[in-house]
């Protein structure tokens, strides 16, 4: 076995946010009806996360659950547990009409700390992070630049951002560029 | 710049983060129609000045294709709704109806 590598280990960048690449982090594609009892139960034995709401990640101690689609959910597990936690899913679904995907190597994700974070995104994304219209827990879908890009605010206002693996230098670029110590715009205070 | 609601995950998505994907509700006529049917289906589009409706799919969002009911003269949306249907749904036939008495599309007023 070969040593799995994140999509740019280490790398790092202090601005108007702090940028840093999380490393790697064990993600399933998980496509089913969310109302089913089965694919429920399912998916807190993998994650200890309940189903989220819409637009929202719900967050446990081993993993979580966010929203992708009416039909679709991304769940945050170990890296060293996915394939394990991608074939118990696979099985607990048998017969439910569900597909559960590793895809941790498909990805990249980035966390976005600091003061000025609701604004490097914000430069870079359609969407409005004013504090009232985007708040800890919520999850979005949407373009960041010219690629499709997942993100999730916790607790701590720090933001995770999922992208294609493909595409990681881009996105970290961009919000290097966003995040330049002399481009502070003060939209969100 | 045009903001659509997707009836799929409730986000008032700008322009940038949907696709166009043209004229809705068109019927398809494949193999057993006329060359007239086809040719018209493959060609012929509407292209009013006022009410039209349209397919939309929320590609960097959750993915969803939808329908949108828009004016082409002032970009007044006047609803979205879902794509699981062949003619607009009632509610949207009222809102247009509201703001353009006597509108009429195709088939459908
Ligand atoms: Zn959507």
């Amino acid at each position: 076995m070969s040593d799995p590598l994140s999509a740019l280990p280490g790398a790092r960048y202090a601005g108007l946010a702090t940028i840093e690449e999380s490393g790697l982090q064990g993600m399933i594609t998980l496509r089913g009806d969310l109302s089913s009892k089965t694919l429920q139960k399912a998916v807190k034995a993998a994650t200890g996360a309940d189903v989220p709401s819409q637009r929202q990640i719900a967050v446990a101690t081993g993993g979580a659950a966010a929203w992708m689609s009416p039909d679709e959910l991304l769940l945050l597990v170990p890296y060293d547990e996915v394939e394990q936690t991608t074939s118990t899913l696979a099985e607990a679904l048998s017969g439910e009409h569900a597909l559960a995907v590793n895809v941790s190597d498909a990805r990249a994700l980035f966390s976005l700390s600091g003061a000025g974070a609701r604004e490097v995104l914000g430069k870079i994304c359609p969407v409005d992070f004013d504090p009232a219209a985007f708040a800890p827990g919520d999850f979005r879908r949407t373009r960041m630049a010219q690629v499709a890009a997942a993100f999730w605010l916790d607790e701590a206002e720090t933001f995770h951002i999922v992208c294609f693996r493909s595409v990681s230098q881009y996105v970290f670029n961009l919000l290097k560029t966003s995040a330049h110590p002399q481009s502070r715009v003060g939209v969100y205070g | 710049m045009l903001i659509l609601e997707c009836p799929y995950c409730g986000v008032k998505a700008e322009e940038t983060e949907l696709h166009a994907g043209g004229e809705a509700h068109l019927k398809r006529f494949g193999p057993g129609s006329s060359d007239d049917e086809f040719h018209d289906y493959l060609f012929m589009r509407e292209n009013p000045k006022g009410v039209h409706f349209e397919r939309w799919r929320h590609v960097t969002g959750c993915g969803k294709w939808f329908h949108a009911a828009r004016c082409t003269m002032t970009l007044e949306v006047f609803g979205t709704y879902t794509a699981q249907t062949s003619a607009p749904p009632q509610e949207i036939r009222d809102a247009i109806t509201a703001k353009r008495p006597g509108w009429s599309w195709r088939e459908f007023e």
